[in-house]
């Protein structure tokens, strides 16, 4: 009988007319576009050897909106609803930081007393956000229960946010020059019971079922670490920068609103594994229920917007009876107001890291270009390097851990 | 500490008139070159002992139709967490060979950066590792976000450029 010829290259191959037989054997795997373990639209093609991932090809884009051309017709005020639908967990932060950007553009100062219910509806979206993250994380791990207690109190931060705009997801939350209405005595009843009874102790329950479970630890410390350099290198910021231990926050680099006033902390990894992330969120829901208490507590008095006819609405009293303010109404309304000729990036700490806006104005009713600086966008990338060699039960919690959004991923 | 002046200074005593239109607003300090020293001043500026912008925000692109032969530019923001100062180093290419060096070979980041400024401006990123449009879908012969393409409808009246300002 004949020898039987293996070649051993493609030449070799095609010298000898004989099939190339490789003994590594890749399998395709599809997770996405649609799979519960994405939590959101978006598609990763994973190549693997056994159950080991060699290579993985990420397709995003399924929800892709066309925000940044949409925002070139739109008069300022309107881009406020096109930021809710990027980082829909926590929209309030996304709409803050747009009309911050605006703020920046038309030099309206706002009052303290709007700055400080800011900086509160911030911190309770931060909450929100990191609560999903980990509850989620949770989830996909096989802890049930932890995410329903704390479901729970997202609810009551989604009620408080229906009392001071209301709106629950979307929200749409304030104008340019401060807020549309003043924080009610319920509202103030309310965020207070939050942060001074029902969330500490779930986050305390939450804690104590997940920090020193075998189970979760086993599944989450060492999985996926990341090295302060790659980090960087990758563009990481908020909290899965800060688990890899570098303690950069735009709230204390830059801080805006009235983040300078308020003493919290910035909690920081080790070596930004699965686990680092998930306790770095613990930690800074813990910060930030820090300064919604001293934020709540020394609520200053005064006006809740800024003095600014050219932008902000006028009292709808005010509106019926003068007519400047009927005038200043009619076109704010419209759109009719110019904008001076600038160029501004305003960053803000968003759920997922600095949340960016790149806006050019050429002195028009709109932008002539807004560019979404989107967290997860840019550290998304850094998913194939991360899960490599690893086993696809590893890829989901990675995936959670790092909290990518797909509204903000696509925008 | 840094400043934007001494940014300035550092800048312009290493490149000369390499790097010029600088401006500073809402204090952001911001100047222009030449395609063919972005790599450069961006590995100067990240290598340098002090400086330290080691950091990359953003890169995207704006479309001016108005400017002849410098219709696009390539706009990268750099951060320098240590001085707590930002950079904005803007790249003006014509729209016919809208070439600019890709900065992935400094910065991972850039990747997928550099691929969404090419899918809506079509920017060529040279040295990019994989050119390919990410958020629009493969089939799309053109790049959306150019200012040639309007938003609305072109025959409705209620929508025209007067309207906005224009």
């Amino acid at each position: 009988m004949a020898e039987i010829i293996v070649p051993n290259d493609v030449n070799e191959a095609l010298a000898t007319n004989r099939p190339l037989v490789s003994d590594k054997e890749y399998t395709t795997l599809n997770l996405g576009p649609t799979h519960p373990a994405t939590h959101g639209i978006f598609q990763n093609i994973l190549t693997m050897d056994g159950e080991k991932i060699v290579h993985t090809e990420q397709t995003v884009g399924y929800i892709h909106r066309a925000f940044e051309k949409i925002a070139e017709r739109r008069p300022f005020y309107q881009i406020t609803t096109l930021t809710d639908r990027m980082n829909y967990c926590s929209s309030p932060i996304n709409n803050f930081g747009w009309l911050m950007t605006v703020e920046k553009l038309l030099g309206v100062t706002v009052p303290t007393r709007a700055e400080y219910i800011r900086v509160i509806m911030m911190e309770l979206a931060r909450i929100s956000d990191h609560v999903i993250c980990n509850s989620i994380l949770g989830v996909d791990t096989g802890a049930y229960s932890g995410f329903l207690y704390v479901f729970q109190e997202r609810e009551k931060i989604y009620e408080i946010y229906e009392e001071v705009c209301g709106a629950r997801l979307t929200t749409n939350m304030g104008r340019i020059g401060g807020m549309e209405r003043d924080l009610s005595p319920t509202a103030i009843a309310k965020i207070k019971d939050l942060v001074n009874n029902s969330l500490p102790k779930v986050m305390k329950e939450f804690e104590e079922l997940f920090d020193r479970n075998k189970i979760f630890r086993d599944r989450t410390v060492n999985v996926g670490p990341l090295s302060k350099d790659r980090a960087m290198a990758y563009g990481f910021t908020g909290p899965n920068l800060r688990a890899a231990g570098i303690d950069y926050d735009v709230r204390v680099a830059e801080p805006y609103s009235a983040y300078e006033d308020f003493d919290f902390e910035i909690p920081v990894g080790h070596n930004g594994d699965t686990y680092d992330r998930y306790m770095v969120r613990n930690a800074e829901i813990w910060e930030s229920i820090k300064i919604i208490k001293q934020a709540i507590n020394n609520l200053p008095e005064g006006p809740y917007y800024a003095d600014s006819d050219q932008y902000y609405l006028p009292p709808k009293k005010e509106v019926y009876r003068s007519m400047e303010a009927l005038i200043y109404h009619f076109k704010i309304v419209m759109g009719e107001i110019d904008a001076p000729v600038g160029e501004v990036y305003h960053a803000v700490e968003g759920g997922n890291g600095e949340l960016g806006f790149y806006l050019i104005s050429d002195g028009g009713r709109t932008p002539y270009r807004l560019h979404f600086r989107r967290p997860s966008f840019i550290y998304y990338q850094a998913f194939p390097e991360m899960i490599k060699g690893l086993t696809v039960s590893d890829v989901v919690p990675i995936m959670s851990s790092l909290n990518v959004i797909a509204g903000e991923l696509d925008a | 500490m840094y400043n934007n002046q001494k940014i300035v200074d550092e800048v312009v005593g290493q490149f000369g008139d390499k790097a010029f239109a600088f401006e500073e607003p809402f204090g952001l300090l911001t100047f222009s070159t030449l395609p063919g020293n972005l790599v450069d001043i961006v590995r100067f500026l990240k290598e340098h002992k002090e400086l330290k912008f080691t950091f990359l925000t953003d890169i995207t692109a704006v479309h001016y139709p108005d400017h002849k032969d410098r219709e696009l530019c390539s706009v990268s923001h750099l951060h320098s967490w240590e001085n707590g100062l930002r950079v904005r180093i803007k790249t003006f290419v014509p729209i016919s060979n809208p070439s600019v060096p890709s900065l992935t070979p400094l910065f991972d980041c850039a990747n997928w950066l550099e691929r969404e400024a090419f899918d809506f401006y079509g920017v060529n990123y040279l040295g990019h590792p994989k050119l390919e449009r990410i958020l629009n879908m493969d089939e799309m012969d053109y790049h959306p976000m150019r200012k040639e393409y309007p938003l609305e409808d072109a025959t409705r009246e209620d929508k025209i450029d007067a309207l906005f300002g224009r």
